[in-house]
């Protein structure tokens, strides 16, 4: 295949990649290193390379949307920003040394743990119970807006959630992934955050773990222009698209289409790493 | 610090961190247009030069090339190699994270909380160290 052509496929599929992720709300970097290893056969560190730029891209851009809401807890996300970051210092530190069928395997269970997360349901919850010792000494407890005003909101399990974002940094970078599903987990079950709080936290934070890996990325060769220009600018016009028209969309047909998608890689990154053909 | 006291502070610090949250949203949004509109830039002079040749990477090539450090990105794109402005592109979209722990850092100085400025300046260290050195 040409550079030419090699691009606009990319870009075509990347595209689908940032549409199907922002109106799922699952995000678009899960999908984008198994399509380039599995459908155009690149090299795993070549993918992960492109897939952070391209998570970089989609946080970012979502950043000013999201702001304007006024939920983001920018204390949480910078205290937990301390563990992820770390986390992905480490995971690009290993991602060196553990081979890439194991990495193939891992990622095969974070897709499938991926699809059984968006076929659960969250309710909206507010805990104004008693906060966590840490949470008062670092004065993570705020407040966010709903229909009927300010809402205050305590903070919750700020050990267990930090422990949780240090491996949401390792997958970060050893997948070259956003791991928002998992940072979600620790904010939305473990910290007992809002859910709206902990998607727009979330989102925060995975432009600045993915940050961390790329740039450790880039001097390891990683990141090379003709792949990773096509991923960045599909999904992030992809994603551009998807915040647009999702007030219209029906997300239940493509919560399950995307899911389905989702397992079929899956499936197909367990085989390739249990043969070790990847 | 007395309940009344520890409730103003925090009522002053959210006003202040969700104005100053806006503003570094909106730079945020600023510095992704920008990094597309470099890449795109040295896009279009890539594949008009190279977009005949044939795209392999299935095999990972280890190797020193300028376009494998910022300052080496830097020095391409000056020399308007398409490769290396693609790469700058993608540099800057890479920085914009950074830059947005960066501007949350002046937040917190501007509000003189000296636990988050010790907490972001560790975080912007981090990011900083990975981006500049490249070693983890």
């Amino acid at each position: 295949m040409t550079v030419l052509a090699l691009a606009c496929w990319v870009a075509l599929g990347s595209f689908g990649a940032g549409l199907l992720g922002a109106l799922t709300g699952l995000g678009g970097g899960i999908v984008v290193v198994p399509m380039l290893t599995l459908l155009f056969h690149v090299d795993l560190r070549y993918a992960i390379g492109a897939s952070l730029v391209s998570v970089i891209a989609t946080s970012s851009g979502a950043a000013a949307a999201y702001v304007r809401e006024g939920y983001t807890n920018v204390r949480v996300g910078i205290f937990l920003e301390v563990a992820t970051t770390v986390g992905a210092l480490i995971g690009a530190a290993l991602a060196g040394v553990i081979p890439t069928s194991a990495l193939s395997i891992l990622f095969g269970v974070v897709l499938l743990y991926t699809a059984y997360r968006s076929f659960q349901g969250h309710a909206e919850q507010v805990t104004t119970g008693p906060s966590h010792p840490w949470a008062v000494r670092l004065r993570l407890d705020s407040d966010y807006p709903t229909a009927a005003g300010m809402q205050p909101y305590s903070v919750q399990g700020v050990p267990g959630g930090f422990g949780l974002m240090f491996m949401a940094g390792i997958l970060s970078a050893l997948l070259g992934i956003g791991s928002g599903v998992i940072k979600v987990l620790a904010m939305d079950r473990t910290m007992k955050l809002p859910f709206k709080v902990s998607t727009t936290t979330s989102n925060f934070m995975i432009g600045v773990t993915a940050a961390a890996s790329a740039g450790v990325y880039l001097h390891r060769g990683y990141i090379v222009p003709e792949l990773a220009f096509p991923v960045m600018l599909g999904v992030l016009a992809g994603a551009l698209l998807g915040a647009r028209i999702l007030a219209f969309a029906s997300t239940r047909w493509l919560r399950i289409v995307f899911s389905a998608v989702v397992v079929v890689l899956a499936g197909e990154m367990l085989y390739k790493g249990i043969t070790g053909a990847l | 610090m007395s309940g009344t006291e520890s409730e103003q502070a925090t009522t002053e610090s959210r006003w202040s961190d969700h104005r100053v949250e806006q503003i570094i949203g909106r730079l945020l949004q600023a510095g992704v247009l920008l990094a597309a509109a470099v890449v795109i830039a040295g896009a279009l002079p890539l594949l008009a030069q190279h977009g005949a040749d044939v795209a392999d990477f299935r095999v990972f090539h280890a190797g020193s090339t300028m376009l494998q450090s910022v300052s080496g990105v830097v020095r391409g794109a000056l020399a308007r190699d398409s490769r290396a402005i693609v790469q700058l592109g993608l540099v800057l979209l890479i920085a914009t994270p950074v830059a947005r722990v960066a501007l949350t850092l002046v937040a917190f100085v501007l509000q003189r909380d000296r636990l988050y400025i010790a907490i972001t300046a560790l975080v912007l260290a981090l990011l900083l160290y990975g981006l500049l050195w490249g070693r983890a």
